[in-house]
């Protein structure tokens, strides 16, 4: 394989980015949006979000339930494994260590599986949604989430490639294994950390 | 979601390899076909992309994925390539490469937006998302699969819809929406986005539909696969470019 491509010096640059993870570029001002299915209607007066399985008491929250509950935002960069990153993302809504702590965490939990109401599915270790990691979201740059970017709400998880953050999140269930969601049955990586680049099944 | 045990043959490719250009073909301005010899390729199925890395001297990267238009018996791996404004990769790949270049690749990817050649299905395109369809097309005519697959393809003008005599040959069904199309029956066919009068009867019977192309697009065909009857679970989209 070549060393380098013939002809190709890239777009100019100034030293290295050290905010942008390998492989990814900055796509400033635009938003990309990538799914596999159809942008759902969802009704805020009938969305509700469950946190179950392994944990002392399953709950549901609705709209106003989940409002109700200490708001936090992250402010930061996002990065898609299609490439792109986003610099200085404003999202607000509510910890997910929020949920996990009235739920309670049974002590042999040690993954979470996302899921949306239009079936799109995603596994996340339990460490990589605690101690401040991600989120529960319904607003960006202070509006409301657009529905084509998971509005009206999503799960937002940043330290990883964006498709874990699923979009129109309805339920996190806790379990003690681990278990492909939809892209990792797929062909994408189980895990997703952009600064290792992990983004298909046999990265590192 | 569908179980997809039955069209999820091909493994994801983890390692890059290369992919020496054998043909290029500019086709109007907007537009690179470009037909590799892959190493240690993998098969791949209908409707799966290939990853192009670009690596500059300085040790830079570039990557994006590009849809295969090519049948899996083709020797070669065809990729059509839209030139983007200030498309960096896309830019490079229609201005810069030659036959004989070697280009770091990475392939077959994704298994969902895939058709195995089972499963009677709508396929609607939005100018460059008919390349996925292509490969569709390709395949069922050589599996004589045709009868199960039916393509609805949409551009601006003709010159702006890539593959079209290929389009026009399986019998898709083409909406300009710039330009009036003259029908059989010696009537013209108004410049507009795809009616959902068209519509209705292409989507009857079929138990699966895939959707490519811009998110706009996508956004508005599956409102209008929505009318026409078609349940959303079915629908498998694959959209590009940015929200504005």
């Amino acid at each position: 394989m070549a060393h380098f491509t013939r002809g190709f010096t890239g777009r100019p640059r100034r030293g290295g980015n050290d905010r942008l993870p390998p492989g990814q570029y900055d796509t400033g001002e635009s938003w990309p949006t990538l799914t596999a299915e159809l942008t759902p209607t969802i009704d805020v007066d009938e969305w509700t979000m469950a946190v179950d399985g392994l944990v002392d008491t399953p709950t549901t929250w609705d709209w106003r339930g989940i409002h109700a509950l200490p708001p936090s935002s992250y402010f930061g960069d996002i990065h898609c494994v299609t490439t792109w990153s986003k610099f200085d993302t404003t999202f607000s809504g509510v910890s997910v260590d929020a949920l996990l702590d009235v739920a309670g965490v049974k002590p042999e939990a040690t993954h979470v599986f996302a899921t949306s109401t239009t079936g799109y599915t995603t596994n996340l270790p339990l460490a990589d949604v605690t101690g401040g990691k991600a989120w529960i979201v319904w607003d960006f740059d202070g509006k409301p989430l657009p529905p084509e970017h998971g509005g009206p709400v999503r799960l937002l998880v940043p330290h990883l490639y964006f498709w874990k953050s699923a979009k129109w999140i309805t339920r996190l269930e806790l379990r003690d294994h681990d278990e492909p969601g939809f892209w990792e049955r797929n062909g994408y990586h189980d895990r997703g950390d952009p600064w290792l680049e992990q983004r298909y099944q046999g990265d590192a | 979601m569908s179980d997809l045990t039955q069209e999820t043959t091909s493994a994801v490719a983890s390692s890059w390899t290369t992919g020496t250009v054998r043909e290029v073909e500019h086709l109007g301005e907007n537009f690179v076909k470009l037909r590799l010899e892959v190493a240690d390729r993998h098969d791949h199925v209908p409707g799966q992309h290939y990853v192009v890395r670009l690596r500059a001297p300085d040790g830079y990267t570039a990557q994006r994925s590009y849809s295969i238009a090519s049948d899996p018996a083709d020797p070669l791996v065809e990729l059509m390539v839209e030139c983007l404004p200030r498309g960096e990769v896309s830019g490079f790949l229609h201005d810069v490469v030659e036959v004989g270049d070697e280009l770091e690749v990475r392939g077959p990817i994704g298994r969902w937006f895939v058709w195995g050649g089972t499963t009677p299905s709508l396929c609607v395109a939005g100018g460059s998302g008919v390349v996925p369809f292509v490969s569709m097309m390709r395949y069922a005519r050589r599996t004589g699969t045709e009868h199960l697959l039916r393509v609805v393809a949409s551009a601006q003008t003709r010159q702006k819809l890539p593959y079209v005599e290929e389009l026009e040959e399986f019998g898709a069904f083409i909406a300009l929406t710039r330009e009036n199309q003259p029908l059989p029956d010696g009537s013209e066919r108004v410049a507009a986005h795809i009616y959902p009068d068209e519509l209705v009867p292409l989507a009857e019977g079929v138990e699966r539909a895939y959707v490519c192309g811009s998110v706009g697009f996508v956004s508005f065909v599956g409102r209008s696969l929505g009318e026409a009857g078609v349940r959303s679970d079915t629908v498998r989209v694959e959209q590009f470019g940015p929200t504005g």
